[in-house]
């Protein structure tokens, strides 16, 4: 699960690491009062930033400096609304704008590869950090955390000497260190600053001093841990998610739309995946990935072709499963019965194989699916029934 | 001879008094797996299985009374990272663990805590391992299987039953199908078990099952041109029409920054030499075109 800057801030602050206030704003008038409140802080500029969950928020408008209240309220109205990667702005983050010295790049990360946590860090801060890693893949220091122990005082140190962070040496310590603590408390398959930053700010006595700072945040959450931070969930941003993708995980459904026109209900999703494929290969286009999942029931069959359904671009329903813990002849209850519900006729090719197949072809027959014996034919002829549905509309 | 799971299997399962394990295990049984015991704590001196597996209420216990050298385990994904510790602790050398939605953190530090003990994980999150005639541990159904010498290794479920099933059809049989399982982190990988599939005298060709993210894949078949030139092998990976950045139902599968693509995978492992399907039910008719003449 994707979280919003703002949201990714408070872990980390909540994990003591190094972070300017912020504040986040709905409103012009929002934008405004929380920059008031910076400009009497003795900020000189505030930043205004769309809080979106893509990437490239800056090159897209997304990210602006006000030099007054009234400059941040008409900077922040004319991004609130903006359209981000279609992604609509609803609000913002205000904060003083910062007199950065040096970017850096940090960040931890899953790696899959390893099975261990990498910290990946970088001198070359601000840009994005693939593009980094095709140019200069030298100028990224990796060093993975102790699988046991997490990330040691001397590797953060040698992680931190190799960025040239030398001169902030137990700053950055402490922020490497923190970013494992952080993925470790919440779960985190990602936390990545960009920038971490060098600022220059006025000190205790007026005198103008360096300190590392975290400036921006992106933290992703591991969905399969989320039940055991009841607290995270509250951060679903509900624009991140359409409300087909909100029914189909309530039931307990894996649903991704597509663009396509043949809507896809398989078990597991490795064969999910295959099916989509073989539409294609077929000469059609998919219009989701759906696994339904193990040992299916009847009703989650029907909640399924509903979501399936709700796509109006749908014209024909492919449904491919090879039972295992599930049972062939519970799914085709689960079709019959959805048939019976659903509000428009749409064609429907059934594959069932493995556990009770035979059960379910009997069911089948009898309510009138058109079947298919194999995966490839199966995708064959619900191509073949989307084009005569298309033609005929 | 096969890998991992065969006639030498003495099977403890951990959790089998659960709707699950119950299940499995009696399937397990029926193919002719050695369950030995089960383990579930509490339910000590219990019976499973109508009184034929003996339950006991540690892994420890269960070793030294049946001599169980193997796991498979069942318990929800909260208790899972602590049940594979346990097995590995009591000596089991072959852990099973079937169990789906365990934290990937969670299993970062059990992988190295099951190597260090020497001890081997499959999974989590995977359907087990099947050598057929001989023994299955975990769920992949029995009566698609036909004896044979054809290693296949995959990293999805229903997938493999598919891939399988197309040999059977075809009446290529397998020495060993192994489901690796789809997370982030697991504790076997294709690399492990096509280095298994090289020292068993019993297998002759290999099928590789993957799908879209990480490398794992892309770094198995660098070693298989290396070590496997002459052994024919066909592939097939899933997800070539999946979008970027989007998680496709398992969590390890997920095209991020444009790596991880199906494409990727599909040339590194015509490189190494892999025939790569455009269905599963082209495998067998690749395998043949390899030179497998089982």
């Amino acid at each position: 699960m994707k979280i919003q800057e703002a949201d990714a801030k408070s872990l980390l602050l909540a994990q003591s690491l190094p972070v300017p206030d912020w504040e986040v704003a709905h409103t012009a008038d929002g934008a405004r009062i929380a920059a008031e409140r910076f400009f009497a802080g003795g900020a000189e500029r505030v930043v205004i930033k769309a809080q979106v969950l893509v990437g490239g928020r800056g090159k897209a408008g997304g990210v602006k400096l006000a030099a007054s209240p009234d400059e941040a309220a008409q900077v922040a109205d004319a991004i609130l609304g903006m359209d981000i990667k279609g992604m609509t702005v609803r609000k913002v983050l205000v904060g003083a704008a910062a007199e950065i010295v040096k970017e850096f790049y940090l960040s931890a990360v899953l790696d899959r590869a390893e099975g261990r946590i990498l910290l990946m860090g970088s001198a070359e801060g601000g840009v994005e950090i693939e593009q980094v890693a095709l140019v200069h893949p030298e100028a990224i220091i990796r060093r993975h955390a102790d699988p046991l122990l997490g990330l040691l005082d001397y590797q953060a140190r040698d992680l931190a000497f190799a960025m040239g962070l030398g001169g902030h040496l137990k700053a950055a310590v402490a922020i490497a260190k923190g970013l494992v603590t952080t993925m470790r408390a919440y779960d985190a398959d990602l936390v990545e600053i960009n920038p971490l930053a060098i600022v220059r700010e006025a000190g205790p006595d007026g005198a103008p001093v360096e300190r590392l700072v975290c400036l921006d945040a992106k933290v992703t959450l591991d969905d399969s841990a989320l039940a055991r931070h009841p607290g995270l969930e509250a951060l679903r941003d509900p624009d991140d998610e359409a409300p087909e993708d909100r029914e189909a995980r309530e039931a307990g459904l894996t649903f991704i739309k597509l663009d396509g026109t043949i809507g896809c209900m398989v078990n597991g999703a490795g064969l999910a995946m295959t099916t989509m494929d073989l539409v294609k290969r077929a000469g059609g286009e998919p219009a989701n990935f759906l696994d339904i999942g193990g040992g299916a029931r009847a009703d989650k069959v029907a909640a399924a072709m509903r979501i399936i359904l709700d796509d109006r671009k749908v014209n024909a329903i492919l449904v491919n499963i090879f039972g295992g813990i599930t049972r062939g002849d519970e799914v085709a209850r689960g079709l019959i019965e959805a048939r019976a519900q659903q509000t428009r006729d749409v064609p429907m090719i059934v594959r069932i194989v493995g556990t009770n197949a035979a059960e379910a072809a009997v069911l089948l027959e009898q309510a009138r699916f058109q079947t298919a014996a194999s995966l490839d034919e199966a995708a064959a002829k619900a191509v073949e029934a989307s084009r005569g549905t298309g033609a005929a509309a | 001879m096969s890998i991992l799971v065969g006639r030498d299997t003495r099977l403890v399962v951990q959790g089998i008094t659960g709707r699950e394990g119950e299940f499995h295990a009696r399937a397990m049984r029926e193919y002719g797996t050695q369950i030995v015991a089960g383990v579930t704590p509490g339910k000590g001196g219990q019976t499973a299985l109508d009184g034929a597996v003996p339950v006991y209420d540690t892994v420890e216990e269960a070793v030294r009374d049946s001599g169980a050298n193997t796991s498979c385990i069942f318990v929800p994904a909260a208790g899972a990272p602590d049940a594979v510790l346990e097995a590995a602790a009591a000596g089991i050398a072959t852990i099973f663990c079937i169990t789906e939605g365990i934290p990937a953190l969670d299993m970062i530090p059990v992988v190295e805590m099951v190597r260090a003990r020497g001890a081997r994980l499959i999974g989590p999150n995977c359907p087990g391992a099947t050598s057929p005639g001989r023994a299955k541990v975990g769920i992949i159904p029995g009566p698609i299987h036909r004896e044979g010498r054809v290693g296949v290794v995959s990293r999805s479920g229903t997938l493999t039953y598919e891939a399988v099933q197309a040999m059977t059809d075809a009446g290529l049989g397998q020495s060993t199908c192994l489901g690796i399982g789809g997370d982030p982190v697991i504790g076997t990988t294709f690399l492990d078990a096509l280095q298994l599939f090289a020292a068993d005298e019993e297998t002759d060709a290999i099928v590789l099952i993957g799908e879209i993210g990480g490398a794992a894949e892309e770094t198995a078949a660098a070693w298989a041109a290396a070590h496997l030139a002459d052994v024919p092998k066909v592939a097939f990976i899933a997800g070539r029409t999946a979008p970027e950045g989007k998680r496709m139902g398992h969590a390890g599968a997920i095209i991020s920054g444009g790596a991880g693509t199906a494409a990727s995978k599909v040339e590194a492992l015509e490189a190494a030499g892999f025939r790569v399907a455009g269905s599963p039910t082209e495998l067998p008719g690749l395998l043949r075109d390899a030179g497998y003449r089982g």
